[in-house]
């Protein structure tokens, strides 16, 4: 298994959206090598023909009544936001200048 | 007078319906103990005063009454409670009030239970030792200087320090029956499915599992019993009857076991135990062996597979779930300065909210999660979780439930194993086969190495969580309990 490198780091940083320092990387570089190597060990054991299971119980969706019942109220929905502007979440632009 | 915070909640409960005692007297004496001892421990990150001793008003006023009515919980802060901050120990949430309470909350407060607080843990359950708080450790009561487990140290401490009866875990690798194991404390994982996760802020959805935690296993099984049971809001929620844990934990307490087959795990044997560990785990097997039960020993060939399986599907999952984090909806913001866009605020608002082990988990997910390197890593790891459970299954063909060490060491101290995660990642190693397959598991105190606890795990086939009660009752019944020094 090839190693992870400092620069895999820092794209996977940018995909998961997370502005990681220069120290946090040499940092995460050297450890997320470790426990990649350490658990590259999966792919010893399971073959072809076994099936993969992602939940120990079974998944069905789960439908109720069509009734309408009480849900959060819009105050109550914009509680914990940092920023709300007329009843809505207001948010930093999306778009570049640019753009 | 007695000291109310010595006793078991099966024994407050019987004082309270009784009237011998009031439930605002009760709620009383955690908060004030709370108040006198947990600047030592820090189980809490946030104690609600006002709401716990109106909630034990309403149960002397006779408003509600139960098995537990007026019995005070404490409550790991991954669980939501309306109107009460829960922050999942992360600054990314820090002072959030959620406008819900999660239906285990609700299921506690019809009971007529007084939440006393919230408690500390390992940010957003990933850990072994709640050092990963962004609010600073908890103290293990055995001794000050060492960790109280994760991700759960927080409820487990809190039972330790007498500051709570009863509290409430989350068990995604063994959150909660290793931190147990390490205070001296009863911890159960309920069945996956058996007990609702809806109001929980999810880490690995197909892991995680709210369950009880408490000092003896009868009041585990009466804290079980208040909150498992179908939940039409979480879709994994399991629509069949909880199974009678009390009658089986009381069962349990008569001392007899004949007839029952206790499973020992060939692949667990030479797993780096500590010596201490080992022979706390083997005087009490044979205890049990003298209550009647047999020991039989099985293959679980593919048990060394489940650490590197869960540290790739634990991370792919939170990597997704930890993604609601953004900046937006609630929770912190940072570098909103009017310049920036909404990319460049989301990632500084995780870079300044999330600690070092979430940032680590969710970069192994999204790489474990990648084009690429998705079939060779999660699919892998999907795969072996098969195995595990084709292995479990196969063990509870020849024995009632399995047994082993809850943890490889006792409580180790603060800092030993923070600079190596897998190192840390090791504390784990007899828990997570469980979360894996689904099936219930509990951690009762066996014995004591190095003046320290250790945890007894008893691993139950899915759905028999009555059955992992009556052993774990017998237990200890048999090794009695254990009283850590005074604070």
């Amino acid at each position: 298994m090839a190693a992870i490198s400092r620069e895999e780091v820092a794209h996977l940083a940018r995909l998961s959206r997370l502005a990681v320092t220069e120290e946090e990387l040499d940092r995460f570089a050297g450890q997320l090598d470790v426990i990649l190597q350490s658990v590259a060990r999966v792919g010893e054991v399971a073959a072809e023909d076994i099936p993969p299971t992602s939940h120990s119980v079974p998944l069905t969706n789960v439908y109720r009544e069509d009734v309408p019942t009480a849900s959060l109220t819009q105050d109550a929905a914009l509680s914990g936001a940092p920023d709300a502007y007329e009843s809505r979440f207001r948010v930093p632009r999306i778009l570049d200048e640019e753009d | 007078m007695t000291d109310l915070t010595r006793l078991s909640a099966f024994d407050l409960a019987k004082l309270i319906s009784t009237k011998e005692v009031s439930a605002v007297e009760v709620a009383t004496a955690h908060l004030d103990r709370i108040a006198a001892v947990d600047d030592r421990v820090h189980a809490f990150l946030h104690v609600d005063r006002a709401g716990a001793l109106e909630a034990a008003a309403a149960v002397d006023r006779g408003e509600i009454t139960g098995p537990l009515a007026g019995v005070p919980i404490a409550v790991k802060d991954v669980v939501t409670t309306k109107g009460v901050p829960t922050t999942a120990a992360s600054k990314i949430l820090e002072g959030w009030k959620p406008p819900y309470d999660a239906t285990i909350v609700e299921r506690l407060k019809k009971a007529g239970m007084p939440i006393l607080g919230k408690t500390n843990m390992d940010e957003f359950a990933m850990g072994s030792s709640t050092e990963y708080s962004a609010y600073g450790p908890t103290n293990n009561p055995w001794d000050l200087g060492r960790i109280p487990g994760g991700s759960g140290g927080g409820s487990a401490a809190a039972l330790a320090a007498y500051e709570a009866p009863l509290a409430i875990g989350t068990d995604t690798g063994g959150s909660i029956r290793q931190p147990g194991a390490v205070t001296g404390t009863v911890g159960a994982k309920p069945t996956y499915g058996g007990t609702s996760r809806y109001g929980l802020i999810a880490f690995s959805s197909s892991l995680d599992t709210p369950g009880p935690c408490a000092r003896t296993v009868e009041d585990t099984a009466l804290l079980h019993a208040v909150i498992a049971g179908h939940d039409p809001r979480d879709s994994t929620s399991i629509p069949q009857p909880v199974p009678d844990v009390v009658a089986a934990a009381r069962l349990g307490a008569t001392g007899d076991l004949t007839g029952v087959k206790l499973g020992i795990v060939k692949e667990f044997a030479g797993d780096g135990s500590e010596p201490g560990v080992t022979a706390a785990f083997q005087e009490s097997l044979q205890k049990l062996v003298k209550l009647g039960a047999e020991v039989v020993e099985v293959s679980c060939p593919h048990f060394e597979y489940a650490l590197p399986a869960y540290y790739l599907i634990a991370p792919s999952e939170c990597s997704s779930n930890l993604a609601r984090f953004d900046g937006v909806r609630y929770g912190l913001r940072a570098g909103d300065d009017g310049n920036r866009s909404l990319e460049e605020v989301m990632s500084l608002t995780r870079e300044a909210g999330f600690g070092p082990e979430v940032k680590r988990r969710i970069i192994i997910g999204t790489y474990a999660l990648s084009s690429g390197y998705y079939d060779a890593y999660y699919g892998q790891a999907q795969k072996v979780r098969t195995l595990i459970t084709r292995d479990f299954q196969s063990a509870f063909e020849k024995v009632d439930v399995l047994v082993s060490p809850t943890t490889p060491f006792v409580a180790f101290p603060f800092g030993s194993r923070t600079s190596d995660p897998y190192q840390m990642y090791l504390a784990d190693l007899f828990t997570i086969p469980t979360n894996l397959y689904g099936g219930p598991a509990i951690s009762v105190p066996c014995g004591l190495s190095e003046g320290l606890p250790v945890g007894f795990q008893i691993m139950a086939p899915t759905l028999a969580d009555d059955r992992m009660y009556r052993v774990a009752a017998a237990l200890e019944s048999a090794v009695g309990t254990f009283t850590p020094p005074a604070l």
